[in-house]
């Protein structure tokens, strides 16, 4: 059972028309594992991390979380197009935290974080309440929880949104340049937050530009350029002894 | 505890004193006064004018105001519009999601509608569902070609009221679903794929993420056509219905030979139910402002407030990083 890697990409591809934006992707990430994805805009990264939870559908290959086919049930060697209720149980198991936060305006930080257990899981408002405090107190916003997203930082909704995440007990966390929106000084309180979650055992792939936090806390970072894995490895060594030439000349623009 | 808390700590030592008010003569505006003076007399003449006018005839205005005729007749109309408008907007929400939706039978069947009862007048609208008792003698219910289970007389079982309502609300309707569409359109769509990634499913991310949304861009056009629907009540002559506002008075001038009065008083009454459906469209405006005015949070949390206004930062944050930009770029031009 702990031998089934937690997502596993072979040969994952997507079209959007005649554009190829992912050509051929093979990874894998182990139980417990926190991957970093680099790469310049435009180069798949997120197309793939959205891959995962079946926001966009693949156009070849297989892709796997926790051994669970996303967006298709194979039987007797025939792919059968995922009902969109089985797809949106799929993604109950992996949290999602987005660039742009997307906190839903009209609730509050609470309300947020308890949105998705009350009406997706059913569970009972009192203990989902409870737990949503908890988990606003682990971002360090306990005091904000009756606040709207409009009154608070960015780098506060962006917690909120994490902790909005993870109330749904994820297996897994994509995080899709969750810094990138940020100002220079609130992106820290955010990367706390996920070094914490990466400390706790957390399986999280991360697309950032954050060389730092990718330096500390990735155990892999896979580079990916035109849509296909350029380089991967220990992020120390793809950092600081970089292999392929478009990662040096990536690397040397942005570090 | 994070750096959001910070900035008020930096007090710049210049601004300890506090500096004089500004004390400068406030500009004049003696155009304003005079166009507004000249205003006031004009609409005064007219007043003085107009109450001493024989054929606006003010008694009997007085008179019919609160005739019983009158007031059922405008409870009537009240009737009308908000029995339309209520089946108006829920067919209206159904037609504008079936019309987002994935579903391309469902969409078709939107559109068709839409098709029309938006490309026929509303007047010829109504005289058709005047004459449905002509058309279809009988309403059946039960399997095609097979004796009916139950059969109603047409005419017995859809009265001009009822009839009025079902013309005036499908109508309507078609307008609503465009109105209720727009507003659906206006919500970001990272709301949409937040609350699929939770995995929510698309009725639930409706119900509970865009259509809350949509509603403050909903509510101001649909006030808009409740007050048109009010105002369109007066055509239901056509099916023909004769116990509205507008037509009661019109029957009841006829008797007296004497239009101008009644027509007042006919509108006094509408120009009452506008003003109060806008003051209704004032709250229900208010209540869907929840997160994006300038609301305070729901418990205060005293002391905190003074943190939330240096930490509103999404939109700043856009902008931010090019004015954060400058000093890196020596580093780059001297390498």
């Amino acid at each position: 059972m702990t031998d089934v890697p937690m997502v596993l990409a072979e040969g994952v591809s997507k079209s959007f028309g005649s554009n190829q934006v992912l050509k051929s992707i093979s990874l894998e990430v182990k139980r417990g594992e926190v991957m970093c994805l680099l790469g310049p805009s435009g180069s798949g990264k997120s197309t793939f991390l959205r891959c995962i939870n079946h926001l966009e559908v693949l156009s070849a290959g297989r892709l796997s979380v926790d051994g669970e086919l996303i967006g298709f049930r194979e039987a007797n060697g025939k792919l059968y197009e995922m009902h969109p209720k089985e797809a949106a149980r799929q993604r109950r198991d992996i949290g999602m935290v987005f660039q742009r936060f997307n906190l839903f305006p009209h609730m509050t930080a609470l309300e947020n974080v308890m949105e998705a257990p009350v009406l997706v899981k059913g569970l009972p408002k009192a203990q989902v309440r409870k737990r949503a405090l908890e988990l606003l107190d682990r971002v360090g916003l306990a005091e904000r929880a009756d606040y709207y997203p409009a009154h608070l930082s960015g780098g506060q909704q962006q917690r909120v949104a994490i902790a909005r995440a993870l109330a749904m007990e994820p297996k897994l966390m994509l995080f899709d340049e969750p810094t990138s929106a940020l100002d220079p000084e609130l992106v820290g309180e955010v990367l706390d937050v996920m070094k914490g979650l990466a400390r706790s055992g957390m399986t999280m792939i991360v697309v950032t530009h954050e060389m730092g936090f990718a330096r500390e806390v990735a155990d892999n970072l896979v580079f990916m350029d035109g849509g296909v894995v350029v380089e991967s490895g220990d992020p120390r060594e793809v950092l600081s002894n970089p292999k392929h030439e478009r990662t040096k000349a990536f690397l040397s623009k942005v570090l | 505890m994070t750096t959001a808390n910070t900035p008020g700590t930096g007090a710049n030592p210049s601004s300890e004193r506090d500096s004089e008010p500004i004390k400068a003569i406030r500009l004049r505006h003696p155009w304003r006064m005079t166009f507004a003076v000249v205003l006031v007399i004009i609409f005064a003449l007219f007043i003085i004018d107009a109450a001493g006018r024989q054929a606006y005839d003010w008694p009997t205005v007085g008179k019919y105001v609160f005739d019983r005729r009158i007031t059922l007749a405008a409870l009537t109309t009240l009737q009308l519009t908000v029995y339309s408008m209520i089946i108006a907007i829920i067919l209206g929400v159904t037609l504008a999601i079936m019309r987002l939706s994935p579903n391309p039978v469902v969409k078709s069947v939107a559109w068709f509608y839409l098709w029309i009862f938006r490309g026929t007048p509303v007047y010829v609208q109504l005289v058709f569902w005047g004459l449905i008792a002509i058309i279809y003698q009988t309403i059946d219910i039960g399997i095609p070609f097979m004796e009916p289970w139950v059969s109603f007389d047409t005419k017995v079982a859809l009265n001009t009221f009822t009839l009025a309502i079902i013309g005036l609300a499908l109508n309507e309707a078609a307008y609503m679903a465009e109105i209720v569409r727009a507003g659906l359109l206006s919500v970001d769509r990272g709301q949409e794929e937040a609350a699929t990634a939770l995995g929510m499913g698309w009725f639930q991310t409706m119900r509970r993420v865009i259509v809350p949304q949509a509603m403050r861009i909903i509510i101001p056009p649909t006030g808009n056509e409740v007050i048109s629907m009010l105002k369109t009540t007066s055509l239901v002559t056509a099916v023909p219905f004769s116990f509205d506002l507008y037509t009661r008075s019109r029957d009841i001038s006829a008797e007296t030979f004497n239009p101008i009065p009644l027509l007042i008083v006919a509108s006094i009454w509408y120009l009452v139910f506008t003003s109060v459906l806008m003051i209704g469209q004032y709250f229900l405006e208010k209540r869907f402002a929840r997160g994006v005015g300038d609301r305070r949070p729901d418990r205060k949390g005293d002391g905190g407030s003074a943190e939330v206004a240096t930490g509103v930062a999404p939109a700043v944050g856009v902008d931010k990083p090019t004015v954060v930009l400058p000093p890196t770029t020596p580093d780059s031009g001297g390498h």
